[in-house]
């Protein structure tokens, strides 16, 4: 890579990934019997990808980018075409050791079970990114077949679904088996020097936090209404509109945020209110999600999380959170506090690939046999971002506890092209949008 | 008899247009004075100042104090006239072609398409950013940052559509005439640094972050920001030893070091950021771009369109006086090229 000199001189010493860190508190277990250990790197871990779009290739490459022997074996996705493409987009990535990514005919599979079907192709390790409406039966499934499993956020898209996690969660932690979720936050190591000095104490008890996803949206609609060949495949090609498939934008973004804030609180909001709409992305085209939230999430002692996100264009902009305590004030994402006496701290350290480091260190834990579990709290904190979505569906306050209890699924009957989702359009196109004061959510 | 008045004042302001002179509308370079680009179905506009066409010595003498090896052999090129964006392109010039913001208004007001704008909407816009470019810096009257050479290029490409003028990003070699404004010395206001914080926002004086443009002094061909605040992206390929294969050919016309969408880095970036310090924001100094640039994008393929981590990068526009043809166009690489698996 050629830069000029004063570029990588420069006081920022800019992005240096750092190697794997070392997994937190590892002690070594004893191990289980469905649990092996890859030792000193030698082993070749083989990896199985399961959704194979922009964010599941990533993922796959930076799983492929942790020291020692390594290999994707198996892909499983919908759809063929995202798989071929992922595939040779990964084949690209690693033109300079194509022994990593190898992935034999008999090893691609297609359709809604593809991941069946991979789990049963001898893979060590599974990366579960499809549509997060998946997440709880592919996790599951991973769990019942002994597999170590990275899994991107948000792990459900209704209350269901996250206790689905939440069970196999335990029943990994029994096998022995190695959870990763993909709320790169912990792993950043701004993050990580700026949450422990505020639970150290830096600026007091905290009083309140807020955060916020507040953007110009995603990816347009890729799929028109004529080029589908069902509902199903309408929705699923278009899935961040649709609930079932995304849990809306607070749950599929704004879950980076509100995370964070519990992770500062080390506890889950009891209570929520919240109010949103769409304002804006009112088509049809745009399903049946809102385009903004703003939630207050309460904490068992009484603490606030205010927490906004959005989806329009040409607004205040911020992806960020905030913590306010009784000694300062601290701009956690922007790691820096400043107290009441006048102290003022910033993170200096370098800055680090999330991403790629909390494959690091996963795929050191899988090596090593270290206990590995992140499932707990990312179900947590998803449906953290669910209960907001009740709230502000119904304009009602929810409790956590009364929303864990609910049996309302989102989830189709049937997974098939002919299967009918649970929301469909009318003869219009368009969709039954909840509304506040009317909807019922629980 | 209203109608009729309506008629003839809109009559009288059209010709009263046509026989004024526009100064955006000049022929020669006498005629050059900066205007002031409104664009359409928005209230948004910025300001073009005229640089007059000559010959410059290109990079830095070897005595220069914190030059780099890629600075030299110096190089005597010259240069056709141009206007060139008296600031940095700002959120609210950008985000007008991001977001489509000129069609979500002209709608709103119910207003009709006009051919320029039919032409401007066949340019490609960016898909949307995955969060918030401004990364919370600030959006009206801040810089526009991060994004790709590509996607600069291609906002001028819909600028040239939607104005009816033909923009692009300077060449690296229209970028160091215009920041040295006739000047040989490290910076356009002299050699030494100590000066520098009237004239540019850097490491030590901007808080960590962007600043609004056309806060400080500007240089002596009324630029601003030319030194510091956000690097800005030219046209060439970076080529270490670029000055190399120039040197020793006489006067150099229209030096460039052509682009290919498949070789994404290096290409570079002039006049250094808030992010650095004085020695990056000398005018001579040349900044590559990598793929630390994108380090954080979490998807693949990545972006073509956004830098995730140049949150230090931006542009300004040019607008050369001659316009070039489709023969140059081609020849130099002006025109912006998305690659077929763009992956979106």
């Amino acid at each position: 890579m050629t830069q000029s000199n004063n570029q990588s001189s420069s006081r920022r010493d800019f992005l240096k990934v750092t190697t794997a860190t070392a997994v937190g508190t590892s002690i070594l277990s004893t191990l289980g019997s469905s649990a092996h250990v890859y030792a000193n790197g030698d082993d070749k871990i083989k990896v199985g990808l399961v959704g194979c779009g922009g964010r599941g290739t990533g993922a796959a490459s930076q799983a492929l980018s942790t020291k020692g022997n390594i290999k994707l074996e198996a892909m499983a996705d919908a759809y063929r075409d995202r798989m071929d493409k992922s595939l040779s987009n990964l084949q690209k990535q690693f033109s300079g050791e194509p022994e990593k990514v190898d992935v034999a005919e008999e090893k691609k599979f297609v359709g809604f079970d593809a991941y069946q079907k991979l789990l049963d192709s001898g893979i060590d390790v599974v990366i579960l990114a499809t549509p997060p409406g998946f997440r709880p039966i592919h996790f599951e499934a991973a769990v019942e077949k002994g597999k170590h499993v990275f899994m991107e956020k948000p792990v459900a898209t209704d209350v269901p679904g996250v206790r689905k996690v939440l069970e196999a969660a335990e029943k990994a932690k029994e096998k022995k088996l190695a959870v990763g979720v993909g709320l790169q936050r912990h792993h950043q190591a701004n993050y990580i020097e700026t949450i422990k000095r505020l639970k150290d104490g830096a600026i007091g008890d905290i009083t309140s936090l807020r955060c916020y996803w507040n953007s110009g949206g995603v990816w347009e609609p890729r799929l028109a209404r004529e080029e589908a060949k069902s509902e199903m495949d309408y929705q699923m090609r278009n899935w961040y509109y649709y609930n079932w498939l995304c849990g809306d934008h607070i749950n599929e973004q704004h879950i980076h945020n509100i995370d964070v804030c519990n992770w500062v609180k080390d506890a889950f909001p009891v209570q929520a209110y919240g109010m949103g709409g769409r304002q804006v992305r009112t088509d049809k085209k745009y399903g049946e999600i809102y385009d903004h939230f703003a939630v207050e999430f309460v904490y068992e002692d009484g603490t606030r999380m205010y927490s906004q996100c959005r989806h329009i264009r040409n607004c205040w902009n911020s992806v960020t959170e905030h913590a306010q305590g009784t000694k300062g004030f601290c701009d956690i994402s922007g790691a820096k506090y400043e107290t009441t006496g006048g102290y003022k701290w910033r993170y200096r350290g370098k800055k680090t690939n999330p991403y790629q480091v909390e494959h690091d260190d996963l795929f050191a834990a899988i090596r090593q046999g270290t206990p590995y579990n992140e499932a707990e709290y990312g179900a947590k904190s998803t449906m953290t971002s669910i209960l907001g979505r009740l709230a502000t569906y119904s304009g009602k306050p929810v409790t956590w506890d009364e929303a864990m209890a609910s049996n309302v699924s989102l989830m189709p009957k049937e997974f098939s092209w002919e299967g009918q989702p649970v929301t469909v359009p009318d003869e219009n196109g368009y969709y039954p949008i909840p509304m506040p004061g009317i909807t019922k959510v629980l | 008899m209203q109608a009729k008045t309506a008629l003839l004042a809109i009559l009288c302001c059209s010709s009263s247009v046509a026989f004024a002179a526009d100064p955006s509308e000049a022929k020669t370079e006498k005629e050059m004075k900066p205007y002031t680009q409104k664009i359409t179905n928005t209230d948004v506009s910025f300001d073009m100042v005229p640089i007059p066409g000559g010959e410059y010595v290109m990079g830095s003498p070897a005595d220069e104090k914190n030059r780099e090896e890629d600075e030299g052999p110096q190089v005597k090129v010259k240069i056709e006239p141009f206007w060139m964006g008296k600031h940095e392109v700002t959120w609210n010039e950008y985000d007008i072609w991001s977001f489509n913001l000129d069609i979500q208004r002209r709608k709103l007001m119910r207003l009709k398409s006009d051919d320029k704008e039919k032409a401007a909407d066949a340019v490609t816009r960016p898909t949307k950013p995955y969060t918030d470019m401004t990364f919370d810096m600030g959006h009206d009257g801040y810089p526009a940052i991060c994004m790709t050479q590509l996607a600069a290029k291609t906002y001028c490409k819909w600028l040239t559509e939607k104005t009816g003028h033909y923009y692009r990003l300077p060449t690296e070699a229209e970028w160091e005439y215009a920041c040295r404004a006739g000047t040989t010395t490290a910076y356009s206001f002299g050699d030494n640094p100590a000066k520098m914080d009237d004239y540019a926002w850097h490491y030590a004086n901007c808080n960590d972050t962007y600043q609004k443009v056309g806060q400080k002094k500007p240089n002596p061909f009324g630029l601003y920001d030319m030194h510091g605040n956000v690097s800005e992206w030219v046209l060439d390929q970076y080529i270490p030893d670029a000055y190399k294969k120039w040197s020793g050919k006489g006067t150099v016309e229209f030096p460039v070091s052509p682009t290919t969408p498949e070789k994404l880095y290096p290409r570079v970036v002039r006049g250094g950021s808030w992010d650095d310090d004085p020695e990056a924001l000398r005018s001579a100094n040349r900044i590559a771009s990598s793929s630390d640039w994108k380090i954080q994008d979490p998807q693949i393929p990545q972006s073509i369109w956004y830098h995730t981590d140049a949150i230090f990068v931006g542009f300004r526009v040019v607008r050369p006086l001659k316009v070039p043809t489709a023969e140059e166009r081609k020849k130099y690489n002006l025109d912006p090229v998305i690659p077929a698996d763009e992956g979106r």
